[in-house]
């Protein structure tokens, strides 16, 4: 919902010709892809070669024979064979990334037109059992009527993977990978109500993707009335599993509701309850810039599909109109270094010099990329948030400074809550988001956990087994904002483990471990204190009878003696 | 009011004058052991050196402070009330002081040991008694009591139990003996005191034989003590051939634990000499034997380091190094390997023949 708006309702050619641009890489990520399937494909052919003698060479592949059966694939039906990797393994993980993708999209676009988002996410039983039907429905800007299939219907499409800018979404895979499954389970196209404004009509469409072609076919187009100011609502009818616990629907609304206290959400189970998270902050995230990439980010490849697409003349303009940091005196120092005139044409330099062109930049020093693309949470927020959620004794947030992975710059920021009704037993509870998304899937795999385990909690006055969590009441929160998250699957499940990342991680896991330490420290030194002052009272009373027993006391001369000796021992304590 | 209330009150007193000038009372005990001790072969027994441990009331120690003090209340009504009470009963009692009370038996009675060292006496005297069984007695001894409800006098001979024995009471400060033994032989084990019952070896020996079943009691070690110093008979050990048989039964017999050092006075037998069974018996009489355990090179090892009596005698010194480089131990009944009255027919005369070569 959320993707490719923004851009498209301020300048529609600067749009159009992204599309255009876009099409393009799909077309050569889809050569990309029939080579390599080609490649398995023809494995099978190749075995018997050795093992079955001349005889029988009719069994022989000729290269025309390869030919007839090479053609291109789609990025539909390749993802339709591979959609674990996008979060569709299983039923239940399915149900969640299908609400995962919807929710972050609607957030994505609320933000960018500044709307404070208010979302609602519906399950509800379909007539067939394992089916449901999954509602997400935001009062975010909307999207215009022509957007619609595509956005929804095709793969691949979106605003966000073209820019380096924080987002959520990254690569316009999400919600129409979730509309393919549904289609691909039920049968049942995706169904989609928007509106933009309160004068425009709003549009329904329901859309099936035409997975051979990785085009949007269009069931239903038409104008419906809609009550609302504004807002989009997509429906997905999917094969699915509701659960609670552990990586549920719940937990992740739950853990969204944390990083993102200016949220207000709603959610209706199966069973018809519903829940609210509700909005603790009006103050939405910062809208960030979007930024060029930096050079010490970009590998080879890119470095030449970049000389080859660029409208620079000159070399020299060329890096420094296309990248972040480069000035033009930088970048007469890189082409001195790569032994090339600042002057060449970049297409003649991609085909012969990138190489020298790509070591040079590593050489040169150049400054870290700017940081005002990034939103953190902030501490504030952070805390309001794990308030809002947790109920805790002591509360703390930490944002780090911004810094940079491969030239992409990132920002860390940690939480803890610890105490009241947490569980005391146990290990902690480490919630990871990136770019406010929560990971609920391969904990063990991300770099954040990675970090998390490598403090050493006991300094802090946590118990920790080697190699383990700590343990103890305690729920762990760490954020990652970057224009560029490095997920090791298009699942976005996991971080990868950038030796930046983690150093920074565990600085701000350091800084929040300390100030635990010290009120666990306080907490324990008072909880002592009261456990001698109750230990004192317990026994001076029987000092005070021996006395009066041996010393023929009355039992005003027995109350004396325990307030004397009440006020010596309290006295010494202090 | 006895000497002993009266010291009670004094010391209840000074704890109560502390608190009303608002300072931290105090009691100070003598510290109980082995590194407070020494020992004097002319008084014959492991004596206090005079450490001390002063437990002041902080926060810390409030509740065994409070315990002390209620013990020695109950220890005051005991005496002026001529009353007894033994070690269990005062635990039960002290179920009756809610939160100050005991959990178990030995946190009371460290605190009657504590309260027997403050005033240098012994808890019978407190009328604290204990549990435990005295001793047993067959031989040529006749003891004199009295029975408690006629006053009339008992006279009780040993030598009529046939194959049962004389039981030491608790208290025997009031019995009276007459005896022609020679000497009086102290047996570790009922087993071997059974044996030498059923053979009449004391009639054989003319001597009075005591059983001490494992570390003697204060009641048989006062006995014996009486029977040695009144009747002037020489006192023989026959224990097992271990580091347990020869520090924590004879050595308690004859000088006393660093324990119960400020009692030790009364109860040691300071003539009591070590007839066996030596490390050297183990060569002469070629007895089977077992290895060490580890608790036992601990301990020789300890009495080595640590214990006044062995540093006075470098004949023990060298008994435990023998014993140590053996790497065995050997116990009374393993004469058995030879005759089932070996022991009797050979190994005690023998031994006997030459008590002046014992070890001290």
């Amino acid at each position: 919902m959320g993707k490719a708006r923004k851009k498209l309702v301020k300048s529609k050619t600067k749009a159009v010709r992204k599309v255009k641009k876009k099409s393009k890489v799909t077309k050569k990520a889809k050569s990309k892809l029939s080579k390599a399937t080609k490649k398995t494909a023809k494995m099978p052919d190749n075995k018997p070669v050795k093992e079955i003698p001349k005889k029988d060479v009719s069994r022989h592949s000729t290269a025309e024979d390869m030919a007839n059966r090479q053609r291109e694939i789609s990025v539909a039906e390749f993802f339709t064979k591979n959609r674990h990797l996008l979060g569709f393994d299983n039923p239940r993980k399915a149900l969640l990334t299908t609400i995962k993708e919807g929710v972050d999209n609607s957030l994505d676009a609320c933000e960018e037109a500044g709307i404070l988002p208010d979302v609602k996410v519906v399950i509800a039983p379909a007539k067939e059992e394992d089916r449901f039907r999954v509602t997400i429905e935001d009062n975010g800007p909307g999207i215009l009527k022509k957007q619609i299939p595509k956005i929804f219907a095709k793969l691949l499409y979106g605003s966000k993977f073209h820019r380096l800018k924080m987002s959520r979404g990254q690569q316009g895979i999400g919600i129409s990978a979730a509309g393919m499954y549904g289609q691909l389970t039920t049968g049942k196209p995706i169904s989609i109500i928007s509106k933009t404004s309160r004068n425009t009509p709003a549009h329904h469409y329901e859309l099936e993707i035409d997975t051979k072609r990785n085009e949007p076919r269009i069931i239903v187009d038409e104008t419906v009335d809609w009550p609302v100011q504004r807002g989009t609502k997509a429906q997905i009818e999917l094969e699915a599993k509701f659960q609670k616990g552990r990586q549920s629907v719940e937990e992740y609304l739950e853990q969204t509701a944390i990083a993102n206290p200016h949220v207000l959400l709603q959610f209706v189970t199966p069973n018809g309850q519903t829940k609210t998270y509700k909005r603790a902050s009006k103050e939405l995230p910062v809208q960030t810039r979007e930024i060029k990439p930096h050079p010490y980010g970009v590998e080879l490849g890119v470095l030449i599909k970049m000389l080859h697409d660029t409208k620079a003349r000159t070399l020299q303009s060329f890096l420094h109109s296309e990248f972040s940091r480069v000035s033009s005196q930088v970048a007469k120092t890189i082409c001195e270094k790569a032994k090339v005139s600042e002057r060449s044409r970049p297409t003649r330099i991609a085909r012969q010099e990138a190489d020298n062109l790509f070591k040079a930049i590593n050489q040169t020093k150049i400054m870290n990329p700017r940081t005002d693309c990034l939103s953190p949470i902030g501490e504030e927020l952070i805390l309001t948030g794990l308030k809002k959620q947790i109920e805790a004794d002591f509360y703390t947030s930490v944002t780090r400074p911004p810094a940079v992975y491969r030239g992409n710059p990132f920002q860390i920021e940690a939480g803890l809550a610890y105490g009241g009704s947490l569980q005391a037993e146990g290990l902690a509870r480490v919630l990871r988001y990136a770019n406010r998304v929560p990971l609920l899937y391969q904990q063990s795999a991300c770099a954040m956990t990675r970090s998390v385990l490598n403090t050493a909690w006991r300094n802090y006055a946590l118990s920790q087994s080697a190699g383990a969590l700590p343990s103890g009441p305690l729920v762990i929160i760490v954020h990652m904002a970057s224009v560029w998250v490095p997920f090791t699957s298009e699942s976005k499940e996991a971080v990868a483990h950038y030796p930046e990342i983690i150093k920074e991680v565990r600085l701000a896991l350091q800084e929040c471990g300390r100030r635990l330490a010290v009120f666990i420290r306080r907490r324990r030194k008072a909880a002592e204190s009261q456990r001698k002052k109750d230990y004192i009272q317990q026994y001076i009373p029987h000092i005070a009878i021996a006395l009066r027993e041996m010393l023929e006391l009355s039992e005003r001369q027995e109350t004396t003696i325990v307030k004397q000796l009440t006020d010596v021992l309290e006295r010494s304590r202090s | 009011m006895s000497k002993l209330a009266t010291q009670i009150k004094d010391t209840a007193t000074s704890v109560r004058t502390k608190i009303q000038r608002r300072s931290k009372p105090t009691l100070s005990f003598p510290l109980r052991s082995l590194s407070n001790v020494k020992y004097h072969p002319k008084q014959g027994f492991l004596q206090l050196k005079g450490k001390k441990k002063v437990r002041t009331l902080t926060v810390g120690t409030v509740k065994t402070f409070a315990q002390t003090l209620r013990m020695m209340s109950q220890a005051k009504t005991l005496v002026e009330d001529d009353e007894i009470m033994t070690k269990r009963e005062a635990y039960y009692v002290s179920k009756n002081w809610e939160d100050a009370r005991f959990d178990e038996q030995p946190e009371s009675d460290t605190v009657i040991d504590d309260i027997e060292a403050l005033f240098q006496i012994n808890r019978e005297q407190l009328g604290f008694i204990p549990e435990e069984k005295g001793g047993e007695v067959a031989g040529k001894l006749i003891v004199i009591d009295r029975d408690s409800d006629t006053g009339k006098k008992l006279r009780i001979d040993c030598t009529k139990f046939g194959s049962g024995a004389y039981s030491i009471p608790i208290s025997i400060e009031h019995l009276k003996f007459e005896t022609k033994a020679k000497f009086v032989l102290a047996i570790e084990t009922a087993g071997m005191f059974q044996r030498l019952v059923k053979h009449n070896y004391w009639r054989k020996a003319n001597c009075i034989l005591v059983s001490m079943g494992g570390v003697p009691t204060r009641a048989c070690r006062r006995f014996i003590r009486r029977l040695a110093d009144e009747l002037k008979l020489p006192v023989y050990a026959f224990v097992d051939c271990d580091p347990y048989g020869m520090f924590n039964i004879y050595r308690t017999l004859k000088v006393g634990s660093g324990n119960a050092a400020h009692i030790n006075r009364y109860f040691c037998v300071p003539k009591a000499t070590f007839l066996g069974v030596t490390p050297q018996d183990i060569v002469d009489y070629k007895l089977p034997t077992h290895p060490l355990k580890e608790v036992d090179i601990k301990r020789a090892n300890d009495a080595l380091k640590n214990d006044p009596f062995v540093h006075h005698y470098k004949a023990w010194q060298d008994s435990i190094k023998q014993l140590l480089e053996m790497g065995v131990r050997a116990e009374q009944q393993a004469f058995a390997v030879h005759d089932l009255n070996y022991v009797i027919e050979h190994y005690l005369p023998e031994k006997l023949a030459a008590a002046k070569k014992f070890l001290p």
